[in-house]
């Protein structure tokens, strides 16, 4: 397995481990484009999701957005773009952007909608308005969904910022496209290894997230997969 | 900051004479994206049925299964396919093995939590009839199981005609060396005709799916997301 002692080899060579192409920085600025867009796309996302679910306006649009997201080539968005603005950082913010928002649109609209009818009842005969209801009842209530929306499309955005170094942006990805045209092998494993393990930490620290913003009331009970079955449900 | 391409007009966008001149490659590229995700998709079904039969009849193997799946669906897809080269190279295996995997994911674990809904009273009326356990699987609970399967189906059809475009940077990718045309020639042409075919292909080919659904299960009306 001399490939294996190779990849082993690179990932541990100090060399690697400093500098502007070390993998420090690059794990920083992987993680700086995903934050980015992740943040943006639940400036845009959340306020659309939880308006559809609260007035229940637009709901087919919120439920089948996640499917057409899915349609969207990234790494087709990400190169038009580049072809049309050029060098920088906004092609790459675009494609993360419109791969982060629709999982977050449906799950906070599901959210919102699924608080059982008894519940907002009950809010409104106890004298409170619209706009309490979702503040006070509504959004906590969704929280393990919207919370779960955002997960999902960190994740994937953490997994695509890896296109990135495709139009010359920095990331870990660097490794996998340098590695690519440069036929160095250990490079391209090293660096697809340090990918997917960024993505499962990515994955694990929201998970751990979300179960700490989820309001004490409605934790355990298994949350988790209820959460999921109604995601499932939705998309 | 330095030496990106010069910003193109919008109305450059499509010129439709490239369109014209190169309907064979189009065509071409199309063909290859149809033909890796069919068979990623017929890979798949064939190892998920098995699996998910396997999860069902040994409820143990559920949780490792599919948190099995949940890790692979976790890597990114350009990672996994490189992550394959070692075995397989720069041949069409690697884009289909990884694609495979994909869409495996998905399908199981629509497959599991499809057969492991159907309703308690009707697996028991099933055996009260003296059903066989196989007669009691493939016409009890696959029938009933079979909006849950399809809409697994769905999603392992559309993310997979997405993922096969990223397959142009290990040297396949259907639509996706229209994209890899365009960014080596700066002209965006290729790559808006490359996107607008893929998501077309996957609306299509989700369309399809939904009328095949209502076809096969016509009782569930209102199942089909």
């Amino acid at each position: 397995m001399g490939v294996v002692n190779d990849v082993v080899a690179w990932l541990t060579d100090p060399a690697q481990w400093s500098g502007p192409d070390g993998i420090p920085v690059r794990t920083l600025q992987h993680l700086y484009y995903s934050l980015l867009a992740t943040a943006i796309a639940g400036a845009i996302a959340l306020p659309i999701g939880i308006y559809i679910g609260h007035t229940g306006r637009g709901a087919l649009f919120a439920v089948n957005l996640t499917n057409l997201g899915r349609a969207i080539p990234s790494l087709g968005i990400i190169i038009l773009m580049f072809t049309l603005v050029g060098f920088g950082l906004v092609p790459v913010l675009v494609a993360l952007v419109a791969l982060a928002v629709p999982p977050i649109v449906t799950n906070s609209y599901v959210g919102v909608r699924s608080v059982d009818r008894d519940v907002r009842d009950a809010a409104e005969g106890m004298g409170m308005r619209g706009r309490q209801v979702l503040w006070q009842v509504e959004l906590p209530v969704a929280t393990p969904l919207i919370m779960a929306g955002i997960r999902t499309s960190a994740v994937q955005v953490v997994a695509t910022a890896t296109l990135a170094a495709y139009v010359g942006l920095g990331g870990l990805g660097r490794y996998l496209i340098d590695g690519l045209s440069q036929r160095d092998l250990p490079q391209v494993v090293g660096g697809a290894i340090l990918v997917a393990v960024l993505s499962l930490l990515t994955e694990l620290v929201l998970g751990r997230v979300q179960t700490l913003v989820v309001p004490r009331g409605l934790a355990g009970q298994g949350a988790d997969a209820a959460v999921r079955a109604k995601v499932e449900k939705a998309a | 900051m330095t030496d990106g391409p010069a910003p193109v007009l919008a109305a450059e966008l499509i010129r439709w004479s490239w369109v014209g001149d190169h309907l064979d490659d189009i065509r071409d590229a199309l063909v290859q994206h149809i033909e890796l995700t069919g068979l990623a998709l017929l890979f798949g079904l064939l190892l998920a049925f098995p699996l998910a039969l396997a999860a069902v009849q040994w409820p143990r193997l559920y949780g490792p299964i599919l948190g099995f799946a949940g890790v692979l669906f976790t890597i990114p897809s350009l990672a996994l396919f490189i992550l394959l080269i070692p075995f397989t190279g720069l041949q069409i295996q690697t884009a289909l093995i990884g694609l495979t995997i994909y869409t495996l994911l998905i399908l199981v674990r629509n497959m599991v939590e499809g057969l492991r809904g159907v309703d308690r009273d009707v697996r028991e009326a099933a055996q009260a009839m003296g059903y066989t356990r196989a007669r009691q699987l493939f016409q009890v609970e696959l029938p009933l199981a079979l909006p849950v399967i399809i809409a697994g189906v769905r999603i392992a059809t559309v993310t997979t005609i997405g993922l096969v475009t990223v397959t142009a940077l290990i040297g396949w990718g259907g639509l996706g060396q229209l994209f890899i045309n365009g960014f080596t020639l700066n002209f965006p042409t290729p790559i808006v005709v490359g996107i607008v075919l893929s998501a077309l292909l996957a609306f299509t080919a989700d369309l399809l799916l939904v009328g095949l659904q209502q076809r096969l299960t016509p009782w569930a009306r209102s199942g089909g997301r």
